[in-house]
């Protein structure tokens, strides 16, 4: 792995600074996105739970779109189309956006949506797998709907769901890689970049490689912690 | 026909059959009974090597199994099993459920194999439901299948591991006149049951066991009425008080 | 906003030359995904420790790699590998098809391997004793017992990350090759018009996946086997 003390081409640094670069906007752009999913996909998913009106309507178009349409091409969607679509001001506004930012914003808000209506869709199996007492006795003792979600079903759909939930984070990380693209140098591109200025293929690609192994294994070490503390004492565990 | 000698086996540290001798003879209807966690499961499994042993030696007609031999195809034509749970094979029809090993273990042509699944069907008195699937049948009838499959390689030997503890009890019955007619053949078989009217009734001899040994062995008539060990009596007071 | 439903329909032959070729991925990733995924799952379960120890090495690099990674992988390396092998010296062209049709199958098989395994798992393991207790090979009893089973317990599963794999194949986009979504970009770097040929694919991909997860939704319902009321 000698190749990553070695200069590059423009004198600034070594390859390593690029590999750390590329991590750096891997890892923002995957925390960031998995913010946005937990906080729409949440919400999203409690919406369609509820019981009638227009809302989990909503919920059900939002869910399917974002679930039916590869992200590569919501990608494209965020960076090349919606500029034309807005009044002209804001599509000239965004244009004009520097250039690491104007395909990081685009991909933070499309990677954070695109994983929210999956989150939404495990965090609704989560709360229909509740026995329905726990609604009613939440009703019983007068909470209300907002109440009675943040304290008694999240809280309890977020136990059982979280296994899935250790799969998407998984995922986002490896998401995160279609930003290149639209011109964002993650990991991935950069592994490109380094494999086009020196030819040392395997030394390139088989660095980012290891650094993906890395990340999977930290992120799924952290859920696995995250889960064993969140185990309530005394409840069965999946595996009798 | 069947001769056990000397057989242990553990798991792990746990010896779970400790020693056991036994000897069946031909057309012998054995049954064995004892308390949970006795062993009585595993060393019914051992007969067709569904369990390995890892000291002594059984004898299954010609055949000798003891640790370390592994060719068990001869064995398992010679024995059947039947489960507790039946098993039967739920994306198969009934007729395919009987045919299946049929054609696959024994190479019997496809024609000959229907054959004598419908009649090994009739026998068991199922033959209106050939084409239906296992989940469509009551629990009484899959384990009628079940036996038929069994039947159906023509064994020296039938197995029965507990076959009626899964049914609900207005079917107990239909499997055990099955199971009567059988030994009224003449077929040589070792039951696990907890069904003492049948024990009495059509059983020759009992084998009770406990903690891994076999404790006691008597006639039929004799083990309900007068047992001889402690721990034996001990146990048919507990069941008996029903 | 301007669309040109002109251009659209000029631009509607070749989009569907590469809607074709997304469908030849998607089929060839899914029967050679399928194939080599329950070869590994059957792997997993040997007594072989080296067998075993691998299958699962596989699976768990496959699946913590993002795809566009093992597709630059492939593209860059096939052409090494197969002139080493042949002894030519030199990288070997290969054609982008045949480097795609073996980056799917590769990387989709990790992921039809672990559903194929679920669905071993899901099989009563009174079901294993009955095939042997009957005297069947162990070949026999994969083939007529036991996978069928497997693979019918988890049908929604598999026809799921079919869909998944349907929309992975954009991303054969870092290669530039002429699938459903290369197909609207070259068109559209051509002739300027992006959001047109955008939103079309975006509608196309949307039309097709959401019809077949209509379509696993309803064969969820009725992959009982007929059981009793």
């Amino acid at each position: 792995m000698s190749l990553l003390f070695e200069t590059t081409p423009d004198g600034a640094g070594r390859y390593f600074d690029w590999i750390i670069d590329g991590l750096a906007w891997t890892l923002c752009l995957a925390l960031g996105a998995w913010a946005i999913a937990l906080v729409v996909g949440t919400l999203v998913g409690v919406i369609r739970t509820l019981p009638g009106g227009i809302l989990p309507r909503i919920g059900r178009v939002y869910v399917e779109v974002f679930r039916n349409i590869p992200l590569l091409v919501q990608m494209f969607f965020w960076y090349f189309v919606l500029p034309e679509l807005l009044p002209a001001r804001i599509g000239m506004a965004i244009k004009q956006m520097d250039p690491p930012w104007a395909s990081f914003v685009p991909a933070l808000i499309c990677l954070g949506l695109f994983t929210a209506a999956r989150i939404a869709e495990q965090v609704r199996a989560g709360l229909q797998a509740l026995p329905r007492g726990q609604a009613q006795a939440a009703n019983a003792l007068g909470f209300d709907a907002s109440a009675m979600y943040r304290l008694i079903l999240l809280p309890q759909a977020f136990r059982i769901i979280l296994p899935t939930l250790t799969n998407e984070i998984m995922t986002i990380f490896k998401n995160t890689s279609v930003a290149l693209t639209i011109g964002l140098v993650e990991l991935t591109a950069t592994a490109r970049e380094i494999n086009e200025n020196t030819f040392r293929t395997f030394e390139a690609f088989g660095v980012v490689t290891i650094i993906y192994l890395v990340i999977a294994l930290i992120a799924w070490q952290v859920m696995h912690r995250i889960e064993q503390a969140a185990r309530l004492p005394g409840a069965a565990s999946g595996k009798a | 026909m069947i001769e056990i000698r000397n057989v242990s086996k553990f798991f792990g540290a746990f010896q779970v059959l400790k020693d056991c001798n036994a000897s069946i003879a031909r057309g012998e209807v054995v049954v064995i009974c004892g308390p949970s966690g006795s062993g009585k499961s595993t060393f019914i499994k051992t007969v067709n090597g569904l369990e390995t042993i890892d000291s002594g030696e059984i004898v299954v007609g010609n055949f000798r199994l003891a640790p370390g031999v592994t060719n068990l195809a001869t064995l398992r034509r010679t024995v059947g099993m039947v489960f507790q749970n039946f098993e039967l094979f739920p994306h198969l029809t009934v007729l395919s459920n009987v045919t299946i090993a049929q054609t696959k273990v024994l190479r019997r042509p496809k024609a000959e194999a229907e054959e004598k699944a419908r009649a090994l069907l009739a026998r068991v008195g199922l033959s209106a439901h050939l084409s239906k699937h296992p989940a469509q049948l009551s629990g009484g009838q899959q384990q009628r299948v079940a036996i038929a499959r069994a039947l159906a390689l023509d064994p020296d030997v039938m197995l029965f591991d507990e076959p009626t503890s899964a049914l609900d009890p207005e079917m107990v019955n239909e499997v055990l006149d099955v199971m009567t007619s059988l030994a009224k053949q003449g077929m040589t078989m070792v039951c696990v049951t907890h069904e003492m009217g049948f024990a009495r009734g059509v059983a020759n001899r009992v084998f009770f066991m406990d903690g891994g040994e076999i404790v006691e062995t008597a006639d039929a008539a004799t083990f309900f009425d007068d047992p001889k060990s402690e721990r034996a009596k001990a146990f048919l007071a507990k069941i008996l008080k029903h | 906003m301007r669309v040109d439903l002109a251009a659209l329909v000029s631009a509607w032959p070749f989009l569907m030359k590469g809607l074709w070729f997304t469908l030849e991925i998607t089929l060839v990733g899914v029967a050679g995904g399928v194939i080599f995924g329950s070869l590994l799952a059957v792997a997993r379960l040997s007594q072989n420790r080296v067998l075993s120890g691998f299958a699962t090495a596989y699976v768990n690099l496959m699946r913590s790699i993002p795809l566009i990674l093992v597709i630059f992988w492939v593209f860059f390396l096939v052409p090494w590998a197969i002139g080493w092998l042949t002894n030519h010296g030199r990288p070997v062209a290969v054609g982008a098809s045949l480097t795609i049709f073996t980056t799917f199958v590769l990387f989709e098989a990790a992921y039809y391997a672990e559903i194929v395994r679920a669905g071993f798992r899901s099989i009563s393991p009174g079901q294993y004793s009955a095939c042997e207790a009957l005297g069947l090979s162990k070949f026999h009893a994969y083939i007529y017992i036991l996978f069928p089973q497997a693979i019918r317990n988890v049908l929604p599963i598999l026809l799921t990350q079919t869909i998944i794999l349907f929309q992975d194949t954009s991303l054969v986009y870092v290669i530039s090759a002429t699938d459903l979504l290369g197909a609207a970009t070259k068109i559209a770097q051509r002739d300027g018009r992006l959001v047109e040929m955008y939103l079309t694919v975006g509608v196309i991909y949307f039309v097709f996946c959401y019809a077949a997860s209509q379509f696993v939704k309803q064969l969820q319902g009725r992959l009982s086997y007929g059981a009793r009321p």
